[in-house]
């Protein structure tokens, strides 16, 4: 499946089945830092995605104080 | 997309969130719902806001100001806009933009200050005349000019976006170094003072990842980009390490942060009276300054004599900090 990553902006190809926290967890990012967006909706840690899904994995996290 | 197992704690319908610190997963009604309590609680608990003050609220264009912004607007509050352009390249350019489209198409009046055009300089430029992390001079640029547009404008208060996220991050920061000053100073709420208006932090009770989460359900276009500027600072080092702990323990984060409001912050009430005391004027604003000039006019005066630094040539000064 085709994920759209961001800072920087970029597109990686994920093979295989996931769910979302397992994508998370395969491409190593925090859950805690981090939304996905599935076919333009958020989504919860417990749904499966498909190769046919637009998935956006959207950090969360800013720097200023 | 095969529909998510989780439910709505609230109506059990599909959730489109799950949220480990409240043992609970939530669909978007009762997420916003949700997001409305905390950010009420907030508000009353600390006294921030009444019906009757005259809002400004700092926007940038990322998610937390529009956030804010947006939650007052939605719980009745009225408030402005207040937007600076601070001179980082294309990001200052495409935040701007996002912070007028969202007043734009809401109906709200946003004040614009532009940095470069009425100060004569901008953030890249004192980052390398004053030898400082870019961070700095913004932040004192932010801080006078908030103080300022809110003096200036007649408003009664004035709102930033810091979530709960940049708060435990500075408090972590702090009690690293026990910075007890610092410390006695971190609270959500500073009444207003001579030469400083009232500032309130709504958004403390929401996490970072919960206000990015109210911007999409509520259809709000942000900046999702990082600043440039801000890679490798000591607050994004922070942040990583308390979302590590919270992945073990959620809702720590929280309690860290909450729990030092209620059973720390009033233990150091009053040990920043002394310095306040013996504010006086900037020679050359008027704002208050415990010296001859304040930060912001030392920061401007050397920097408009720098000539102008591309954004590009500081990138990533931050580096080696953490």
């Amino acid at each position: 499946m085709k994920v759209l990553l961001r800072n920087p902006k970029r597109e990686v190809e994920v093979e295989g089945r996931h769910t979302v926290n397992s994508l998370l967890a395969r491409l190593e990012l925090p859950r805690e830092s981090h939304l996905v967006i599935c076919n333009g909706t958020l989504v919860p840690g417990d749904a499966s995605l498909t190769d046919d899904d637009v998935v956006e994995i959207r950090p969360v996290t800013s720097g200023g104080a | 997309m095969v529909a998510a197992g989780s439910k709505c704690r609230t109506c059990r319908g599909p959730a489109i969130i799950d949220l480990p610190r409240h043992n609970a997963n939530f669909c978007a009604e009762h997420f916003m719902e949700l997001c409305r309590r905390q950010v009420t609680k907030a508000i009353e608990k600390f006294a921030m806001l009444t019906p009757e003050d005259r809002i400004l609220v700092a926007v940038s264009g990322g998610k937390d100001s529009l956030a804010v912004w947006d939650l007052l607007i939605d719980l009745g509050y009225q408030a402005d806009g207040l937007y600076i352009g601070l001179g980082i390249g294309e990001y200052s350019d495409v935040s701007g933009e996002y912070a007028k489209a969202f007043a734009a198409e809401r109906g709200l009046h946003l004040v614009t200050i532009d940095l470069r055009d009425e100060y004569g300089f901008d953030v890249p430029t004192a980052s390398r005349a004053t030898r400082r992390v870019p961070c700095s001079a913004c932040g004192t640029s932010k801080r006078h000019l908030f103080d300022k547009a809110a003096l200036d404008g007649g408003y009664t208060v004035l709102v930033t976006g810091h979530n709960l996220d940049d708060e435990a991050a500075v408090l972590f920061g702090n009690t690293l170094r026990w910075d007890v000053e610092y410390l006695a100073r971190q609270l959500p709420v500073l009444p207003a003072r001579h030469g400083f208006p009232k500032k309130v932090k709504p958004l403390v009770r929401l996490t970072e990842r919960e206000t990015a989460a109210w911007c999409i359900v509520r259809g709000i276009d942000y900046l999702v980009d990082e600043c440039p500027m801000a890679e490798g600072n000591k607050h994004l080092a922070y942040k990583a390490a308390l979302n590590a702990i919270e992945q073990e323990s959620p809702g720590s984060k929280a309690s860290f942060y909450l729990n030092f409001l209620d059973n720390m912050a009033p233990l150091l009430a009053g040990t920043t009276a002394a310095a306040t005391d013996t504010l006086q004027e900037c020679r050359s604003c008027g704002a208050p300054t415990t010296g001859d000039l304040c930060a912001f006019c030392r920061v401007a005066e050397k920097s408009r004599a720098h000539e102008p630094v591309p954004v590009e040539l500081v990138l990533g000064k931050g580096r080696g900090r953490r």
